[in-house]
């Protein structure tokens, strides 16, 4: 028995170990959440200072989340003086986010910033948190609308189209001509949504001389997207320009146009990330994209769950406070803060992104 | 053809072998993280803590007993966590149909396992095939099945009362009342493994299959039992996934086959069969469940979180080998010797 002792021991000092390891315990004796009693908002206080703001993203080591929670949320939260933290799991799953949202309101986190890897599954423990002090803030993708206060969105289908036609009206030039979109799948909400919102845009008399020919879809997948890019450039020859309002789309049209002799004849934008589209941007493939800028959603996002903390707001509609250097925001519908029209990428900036 | 196990070692109380085993080990290990976690991190002892780990380790306790006995019998089944997708995505397109009966959805899971569980038995028992291949098979198999009944949706709406109800606590305790099915389930399972011929025949199949089938034991249609009581502990784990998350989602539980593998692992159960005992697996579910939990609330990231467990893995799988082997008591054996019956 003498050697399963030492078994014993060496599986107990290695326990104690993983535990000392990461034992920073805080005494968690925050000052509580205040905004209590009062149901409306007081739009002239000011964030108090303080707060414990947890960042919780669909799971950790993503540079997207990297740069909104550490470029973003945790700048502001040291604006309003305020305690950040960036946890989560490595995994983007609901059940892992569930457990992390558990120990949070364990912890008394004062605000919890989340982007829900489903919208119904974190409710309950999202639900548990509230009850327990904690001021949720949604952000990048929501849950049910009752299980948090503000979903701080990072666009909406209206800006995010009309970001789209200015670009691509910009790049082709003002003689316009035919234009197509390349999307994901034929069925995806969001997708469908901007496209209707491109076809009212495109309505519009600045935009006459561009002639919308085509939707094609090549279901987010690298290589369809290829092909349908492929395909659009022999079934139009006088295509002017590709809308591809979806990463993996546009990475993929971009790498086609780059590689073949349309490549500066016919242009291309979309929604896509700065370190997808750096070569393309930098060999003149594309001029300009867009995205919302992920550390301006985070910023928001803390602020918002700032100012809930604080009792500035209560997530009703028509309700505004500051966010720091972005201004003035106004809670609108359902409680969404909208961080407004996306943002434009070109070769003038791209360097400044990591993400 | 007694199995070398502190609880199943004949000639001995319960209480000397139990002493000083791995199971006391993985118990001492719990109790000290408890002890250490209480002291140094803010949060952990407090009932909301023990609630909060329950509730997440019952899918993970429940599955675990099946496996038990199936890795006691030299096998594995590594489809287990599709089995809890396939489920969840049935019962998701079945109340999206208008199946609102409560007992009616759980027959249906129930059903669904037990015949997912025995297409695992048939092709390992009938067929012949090696478990780990078949289910590494199934487990692609029945997590593809399940978008192809679900596709990526996800089905919510469940009433209010189903999903607080699953996850209700037990009357003036903290502790949900689902814990009561996984304890009733864990004495069949334990009574089974540890105070039956059939246990005894688990022990010695998993020992050596062959000398198992001389002695009379009717190898091959006992693993496929097992493989069938495994698939509808599995379905009852995602019938618990579905209410207690309230999501029914094809990619339910994906990846939870190697949480469950690591507890049994850990809790002193030998991979290549014949060894450990029930009451091992369910202290390493606590002691994986608790430690996680733990470090969490003390701020550990998520990387470090996983090379802990990784770590306790590797101590658990090395550390009774290595100690036999310095014993000089280890025997050969050949690895899941397969009987052709």
């Amino acid at each position: 028995m003498r050697i399963t002792g030492v078994r014993a021991v060496a599986t107990t000092v290695l326990a104690a170990l993983a535990l000392a390891l990461g034992a920073c315990a805080d005494d968690g004796s925050d000052a509580g959440t205040g905004s209590g009693s009062g149901d409306a908002g007081n739009p002239t206080g000011t964030i108090k200072e303080g707060l414990k703001v947890a960042f919780l993203p669909k799971q950790v080591n993503n540079p997207y989340f990297d740069t909104s929670d550490n470029k973003g949320g945790k700048v502001a939260v040291e604006e309003f003086k305020g305690t950040y933290s960036q946890t989560g799991p490595s995994e983007a799953s609901p059940s892992a986010q569930v457990s992390y949202i558990n120990t949070l309101s364990q912890q008394q986190t004062d605000v919890i910033v989340v982007s829900a890897n489903d919208k119904d599954a974190i409710c309950g423990a999202l639900t548990e948190a509230k009850s327990a002090g904690a001021k949720v803030v949604t952000y990048d993708s929501d849950t049910q609308p009752q299980c948090r206060d503000v979903f701080v969105n990072q666009a909406t289908a209206e800006g995010i189209a009309r970001s789209q036609v200015k670009l691509i009206s910009d790049a082709v030039g003002p003689d316009g001509g035919e234009i197509a979109v390349l999307s994901a799948t034929a069925n995806a909400t969001n997708q469908n949504a901007w496209i209707e919102m491109m076809k009212t845009e495109l309505a519009k008399p600045e935009y006459a001389k561009l002639k919308l020919v085509a939707t094609v879809y090549g279901d987010d997948q690298d290589e369809k997207s290829f092909q349908e890019a492929q395909g659009l450039l022999a079934k139009y020859p006088n295509l002017k320009g590709i809308i591809s309002p979806t990463t993996v789309g546009v990475a993929a049209a971009a790498r086609y146009l780059s590689g073949s002799s349309y490549k500066g004849r016919v242009q291309l934008t979309g929604l896509g990330t700065p370190n997808q589209m750096r070569e393309y941007v930098k060999d003149g493939t594309v001029k300009a994209f867009a995205l919302w800028n992920p550390a301006d959603l985070g910023y928001l996002a803390a602020y918002a769950g700032g100012a809930l903390a604080s009792g500035i707001i209560t997530g009703k509609q028509g309700e505004t406070f500051t966010a720091g250097r972005l201004g003035q925001f106004t809670v609108g519908a359902n409680g969404e803060i909208v961080l407004g029209d996306p943002f434009t990428f070109d070769a003038s900036n791209i360097d400044q992104f990591d993400f | 053809m007694a199995a070398d196990t502190a609880v199943a070692r004949p000639g001995r109380p319960v209480w000397r072998s139990l002493l000083g085993s791995w199971d006391a080990a993985v118990l001492l290990a719990l109790v000290v993280v408890i002890v250490v976690g209480s002291l140094t991190v803010d949060g952990v002892g407090n009932p909301r803590f023990y609630r909060f780990v329950v509730v997440e380790a019952i899918p993970i306790a429940l599955i675990a007993l099946p496996m038990t006995l199936v890795v006691v019998t030299g096998e594995i089944d590594l489809s287990v966590a599709s089995v809890v997708g396939l489920t969840c995505a049935v019962m998701g397109q079945l109340w999206q149909l208008g199946v609102t009966s409560l007992p009616l959805l759980i027959l249906v899971s129930l059903v669904l396992g037990c015949l997912l569980g025995g297409l695992n038995g048939l092709f390992v028992c009938v067929f012949g095939l090696p478990s780990l291949a078949v289910t590494i098979g199934t487990l692609a198999l029945y997590r593809g099945l399940a978008y192809v009944v679900l596709g990526d949706r996800a089905v919510a709406d469940y009433p209010v009362d189903w999903t607080r109800g699953m996850i209700a606590p037990i009357p003036g305790t903290v502790i949900p009342w689902f814990v009561l099915v996984v304890a009733v389930l864990a004495v069949l399972f334990g009574v089974l493994l540890h105070a039956t011929p059939v246990g005894r025949a688990l022990y010695a199949m998993g020992n050596n299959a062959q000398a198992a089938a001389y002695a009379g034991v009717a190898v091959l249609r006992t693993k496929f039992w097992l493989f069938v009581a495994t698939g509808a502990v599995s379905a009852l784990a995602g019938v618990f996934w579905t209410f207690r998350f309230a999501s029914a989602r094809a990619d339910n539980a994906t990846g939870l086959e190697l949480s469950v593998v690591a507890a049994v692992l850990l809790g002193g159960v030998s991979i290549f069969g014949g060894r450990g005992g029930l009451v091992g697996v369910i202290a390493a579910v606590a002691l994986l469940g608790t430690l996680r939990n733990a470090l969490q609330l003390a701020d550990v990231p998520a990387n470090a979180l996983t090379i802990v467990t990784g770590t306790l893995l590797i101590a658990s799988v090395v550390g009774p080998n290595a100690v036999r082997a310095a014993r000089g008591r280890l025997r050969r054996r050949p690895l899941a010797g397969r009987t052709p019956l």
